[in-house]
């Protein structure tokens, strides 16, 4: 008798293998790393990084509606930019209506001012997307050519209607008294509103996490990700999950639109195609559908958009395109891809 | 004859033959037939974009290919034929090799974007597009030294085909036969034969396995039809007609600079121009074209006019407002989405089945 007897093996994912797929991770660190050693000045370096983060976080809340949606609905929705700005317009109202808080001294009246324009503005472009949904989106369901024609069509018309009620002139407002101004690190001037914009950001990330991983109605949006139609069989309203996730996306665009507006202190009705470049460049580097992939993408792309403007100002907006192909020239799908056979 | 020189696509619909040849006849004979500067600069810009819109077609109609970088080609070709002309002098040399370097350069973008992005899905394809199309704009306008930036480039073209260049010194039919006529009609042969070539390609063996490629790409390539081929051949090809396209309207303008030629504005109107013409019919492309810059250039009269009649009611006057238009065009963008797939040729051709 000899010791052959068959154990179980299980086989360890190489190590090797292991960091490949945690890769990703690590490329921000690199990336602010880089940055510094190019750079040089860690004052300078500091605010570059602070910014860079804030813009990211910024790209992130827009792009996130933007990536889930399609990992759900396999919709692409190239309106999308449509609620950032109108999302901008209507926080800009808001608050241009309680100029009297935002001019305040008092914290709690500004950041209350704030709030109020948002909660604003992401209830009318969920409102806004629920008619999207409806009229827009529906019928073509599946059809991609037909989705990127019809949500561009929706781009056009919403920005028309944008010049119909506010006018073609672009608005400018500044930040209330509470958001104004930086603090003084070291060498270093943080602006306040970058942190806040940090701490929105991450709060969200954070928070979208934990729904999709912990909650029921992430584990149904999960599910309906792999397969719709198991989920719908088991006796779920898959259509109305995909109209509750449509409206979220969009309400996030509205939220991402005030705060990017807040940030640049001036809007356009044609803000929202502009900024869609740089969020599609997220969604695409994160891999199309992936929550994790869109932030730190969008982180890249916020710092690298920091750093080369410093470094190299001719080059911001190019830089992002080599950062997006050689993303893709590693990973063809994208840091993170939502594997699906559709 | 004229079978073959359309290769065999004839309109295949009474009032579709009717209204075409219309536009040919308007477009050969518009110099004569509506006499002013307005009018010829409308009849020259007519036939360029039926080239750019019917080389978009080549790719969105034919090959199912949704690109948003379609007025980066045509800005190439223009740059380029504006760059050979301001560099080397007002030749037609000049212009000859401006335009084939300007063709040269555009396929090669093309074949670079199609191979490293045409593997995967259209909408992956259409974001990739955007992006790199609006880095691009933002290259040109950034390279001053180059591009001349937001200025652009204005320059001389060979002086034949100026307005000074007197061919005749009487006017014939009270239009005065000079360089700028014989610049018209360059542009009008030029269209027409880009056209026809193109007419040529999609009824080609080629052009039907795009179709094919189109409809059902996983069937085409399980049948032996490399997909990748085909979709990257069918990118290159259109991106050389819009270059070419561009590189007419820089001859036709003598000047070119972003907001005419690289601008995303310009990339819907192409959309809506295709869409609402009827894609996969290059004739959708000439209608399409011809309504749209006629639209563009005397419906805003129009509108001006039912502002004033509505002035009394104050949310639809806003609504009707001159500016507006690009609104109602968007409207009826989505609904020709819905409604009428195939655009103004498919429902002509319909109507007579």
């Amino acid at each position: 008798m000899s010791d052959t007897t068959i154990k179980p093996r299980i086989e360890k994912v190489p190590l090797s293998e292991q960091l490949t797929q945690k890769l990703p991770v690590f490329l921000v660190p690199i990336l602010a790393l880089a940055g510094l050693i190019a750079i040089g000045n860690p004052a300078s370096w500091l605010t570059l990084t602070v910014a860079g983060l804030a813009m990211g976080m910024m790209i992130f809340i827009m792009a996130s509606g933007l990536t889930v949606v399609f990992g759900l609905m396999d919709v692409i929705n190239f309106g999308h930019g449509a609620f950032v700005a109108v999302g901008a317009f209507v926080g800009f109202s808001v608050l241009a209506w309680l100029a009297g808080w935002t001019a305040s001294p008092s914290v709690m009246l500004n950041l209350t001012a704030v709030l109020i324009a948002i909660l604003a503005a992401m209830l009318v472009t969920g409102l806004l997307g629920y008619a999207f949904e409806r009229v827009i989106v529906m019928p073509v369901y599946g059809e991609h050519l037909k989705q990127i024609l019809v949500t561009m069509g929706g781009l056009i018309v919403a920005q028309q209607m944008i010049h119909v009620v506010w006018g073609p002139d672009e608005l400018h407002i500044s930040r209330p008294e509470a958001l104004q101004g930086a603090i003084v690190l070291g060498e270093a001037a943080i602006e306040k509103y970058r942190l806040v914009a940090v701490g929105i950001g991450l709060a969200l990330f954070v928070g979208m996490r934990h729904i999709l991983k912990n909650t029921k109605i992430g584990l149904l949006v999960r599910a309906g990700v792999e397969n719709g139609e198991m989920v719908e069989a088991l006796g779920y309203k898959i259509r109305r999950l995909f109209l509750i996730v449509f409206m979220t996306g969009s309400a996030l665009a509205g939220l991402g639109g005030v705060m990017w507006g807040l940030y640049q202190e001036t809007i356009t009705a044609h803000m929202g195609s502009e900024i869609m470049v740089l969020v599609f460049i997220v969604v695409i580097i994160g891999g199309l559908g992936s929550v994790e992939g869109c932030f730190i993408g969008a982180l890249l792309v916020g710092l690298l958009a920091n750093y080369t403007a410093f470094l190299a100002p001719k080059v911001a907006l190019v830089s992002t395109i080599a950062l997006m192909v050689v993303v893709l020239m590693w990973r063809p799908q994208g840091l993170y891809p939502v594997v699906k056979a559709k | 004859m004229l079978t073959k020189l359309l290769s065999g696509d004839t309109p295949r619909s009474g009032l579709l033959t009717v209204l075409l040849l219309i536009v040919l006849v308007s477009l050969a004979f518009a110099p004569f037939l509506f006499p002013g500067t307005k009018s010829l600069e409308t009849a020259a810009k007519i036939c360029i974009f039926i080239v750019l819109v019917a080389s978009y077609d080549l790719l969105l109609g034919y090959a199912g290919i949704v690109s948003f970088a379609h007025t980066m080609f045509f800005g190439i070709g223009a740059y380029g034929t504006a760059l050979a002309l301001s560099s080397s002098g007002p030749s037609y040399w000049s212009m000859i090799w401006g335009t084939a370097a300007g063709a040269g350069i555009a396929a090669l973008f093309a074949l670079a974007i199609g191979l490293f992005s045409l593997r995967v899905k259209a909408i992956f394809f259409a974001m990739v597009t955007l992006a790199v199309a609006s880095a691009f704009a933002v290259l040109v306008s950034q390279m001053s030294w180059l591009t001349g930036g937001e200025d652009g480039l204005n320059y001389k073209i060979p002086r034949d085909l100026t307005p000074a260049f007197k061919l005749v010194k009487e006017k014939v039919f009270g239009v005065r036969i000079n360089g700028k006529l014989l610049a018209y009609y360059l542009i009008f042969f030029a269209s027409l034969i880009l056209f026809l070539v193109m007419l040529r390609v999609v009824n080609s063996p080629f052009g039907r396995t795009l179709k094919a490629v189109r409809d059902n790409a996983f069937r085409a390539e399980a049948i032996g039809y490399r997909v990748v081929w085909y979709r990257t051949t069918a990118t290159v090809l259109s991106a050389v007609m819009a270059a070419l396209a561009g590189s007419l309207l820089a001859i036709w303008l003598r000047y070119t600079g972003p907001a005419t030629t690289l601008s995303m504005e310009i990339m819907i109107d192409i959309l809506l121009m295709v869409v609402i013409g009827g894609m996969g019919t290059l004739y959708g492309a000439v209608l399409g074209a011809t309504l749209f810059i006629l639209a563009q250039t005397y419906l805003q009269n129009l509108m001006g006019v039912a502002e004033e009649a509505t002035s009394m009611v104050p949310l639809v006057s806003t609504l009707v407002a001159p500016e507006r238009w690009l609104l109602w065009l968007g409207v009826l963008f989505i609904l020709s989405v819905y409604f009428f797939p195939t655009g103004i040729v498919g429902r002509l051709r319909a109507g007579r089945a």
